[in-house]
């Protein structure tokens, strides 16, 4: 049976930094693997229409003709179905957190037409 | 004595979720409690019929969001019960692995919110500070903080590499040392053993006979935790359930401050037998069939009811939630309480509304 024990607690955090971080002077550094915000495809997508079907919330809507890959962010719930089933690994997650959405008029959040061959690298 | 009836919820400071108690009180005491839930149903069991039986499990994990991965767990064996999908040890362990991090983080969140509820924010702030590092640890192997997302039928999504296990065990051990001088305060302060010792008892045979289900249960001296039913790994690592007999809040707070510390010992265990190996095996073809599955959740025991018919999607599923099993409890411990300690009561089942009307 410990005495005093709220006591000794206290007193050992009195003379600590606090725990939280001072956000925004330090910006939260993000744990490696966190399933964070899914990005768009990368120039390796075929459009087989493999994430629209394995997307468990109907986020991602593919066009084969069109060649289009549209998701609508606020139906992602960053579950990493469609980056475990792509055959071309051309979607990631990344470590860092969505942005919010602050407009429902912009369903589609983002759309991206992808050329057929992959354009020449930047230098 | 003239009655009346006192509104107690569905928003109250103590009450992260909503559920209504009308609270007959005669002075200051409570003559009965009449509880109405169905606040926030969200009709998840009629989804299983419209869901293909593998996405469900993202549904399933999202019942809850503190008790996530062992419902996401259970409903996954649920499914290989019927399917019989031979799991891979690793997965097991892994799966035994994070159930026990959940359930450090929700007891840790119920010994917090307690805190809170009884007005001693100090110590709320200290329970919630070690929660955090639980959930990194959860964070940093399987991807989310709260929703895990890593369990699937037929095993698990990610594996934790021997590294990765190292700092875990070296992080558990420093949650275990910040634990022992919380643990210190609840167990022994003068200001919460006011507040908790002789409030609420509930003797055996009332638990027993309104049907309660874990910590409420065990509190009242009944040995019962699901987990000696040996799913996941633990007809390897064997669970002494820890048991009290007073039946108070009391009994419930040392109850629930004695599992933390158990947690601990099973995710050591786990992490010094799990064998090497696959983590998850290819799950082909559609399930035909009934089965029911029960786990122990940091709650109680959870009850998952799953009926398919050779179809895509289930037909039917059901589940019985914990906090739904430990309501009579509540309503026979607020009977003849004093109208100030009915926060506390309600707080000592660990209510989870959401997975009740799920």
């Amino acid at each position: 049976m410990a005495i005093f024990a709220m006591e000794r607690l206290a007193l050992k955090w009195a003379f600590k930094k606090p725990v939280t971080s001072r956000y925004p002077f330090e910006p939260r550094v993000p744990l490696p693997h966190s399933r964070g915000k899914l990005e768009m495809p990368t120039p390796t997508c075929i459009h087989c229409k493999i994430c629209e079907k394995k997307c468990p919330t109907d986020a991602i809507t593919v066009d084969r003709a069109k060649k289009t890959w549209v998701i609508d962010r606020l139906r992602c719930i960053s579950c990493g179905a469609c980056v475990e089933n792509c055959p071309k690994d051309s979607l990631t997650l990344s470590e860092m957190h969505n942005g919010p959405v602050v407009t429902r008029d912009r369903e589609f959040a983002a759309a991206v037409v992808i050329a057929d061959k992959p354009s020449p690298p930047k230098v | 004595m003239a009655t009346t009836i006192i509104p107690f919820g569905p928003q109250h400071p103590v009450l992260p979720e909503p559920v209504h108690l009308d609270l007959v009180v005669e002075d200051e005491k409570v003559v009965e409690a009449r509880p109405s839930i169905g606040f926030i149903h969200r009709g998840l069991e009629r989804l299983a019929e419209k869901k293909e039986y593998q996405e469900f499990v993202y549904v399933a994990e999202r019942i809850c969001g503190i008790c996530s991965f062992i419902h996401g767990q259970t409903y996954c064996q649920a499914i290989e019960e019927i399917m019989k999908i031979p799991v891979p040890p690793r997965a097991q362990y892994l799966r035994t692995i994070w159930g026990e991090l959940s359930r450090l983080h929700s007891h840790l969140l119920w010994l917090g919110l307690m805190a809170d509820g009884m007005g001693f924010e100090s110590l709320f702030m200290h329970a919630w500070r070690i929660r955090e590092k639980v959930l990194n640890i959860i964070e940093a192997t399987t991807g989310g903080r709260v929703i895990f997302g890593s369990c699937k039928i037929g095993g698990v999504r990610r594996d934790i590499d021997p590294d990765t296990m190292k700092t875990l065990l070296a992080q558990i051990d420093d949650i275990n040392k910040d634990m022992h001088e919380i643990v210190n305060v609840f167990l022994s302060d003068r200001s919460v053993k006011a507040r908790l010792v002789g409030v609420g008892t509930l003797t055996k045979d009332e638990a027993y006979d309104l049907g309660c289900v874990g910590p409420m249960l065990r509190a009242s001296g009944v040995s019962q935790d699901m987990r000696s039913l040996g799913y996941a790994a633990f007809n390897e690592i064997k669970v002494e359930p820890i048991v009290r007999t007073a039946g108070d809040s009391y009994a419930r707070c040392e109850v629930r401050c004695g599992e933390l510390f158990q947690s601990v010992n099973i995710i050591r265990q786990a992490a010094a037998k799990i064998p090497p190996g696959e983590i998850a095996v290819k799950v082909t073809g559609k399930p035909t069939g009934e089965s029911i599955t029960r786990t122990e959740q940091p709650r109680g025991e959870v009850v998952y009811y799953v009926k398919a018919n050779g179809a895509m999607n289930l037909q039917r599923f059901r589940v019985r939630t914990p906090t739904f099993a430990n309501l009579p409890a509540l309503l026979k411990v607020l009977q003849g309480c004093d109208l100030a300690d009915v926060p506390m009561l309600v707080l000592t089942i660990d209510p989870c509304i959401s997975c009740t009307e799920r």
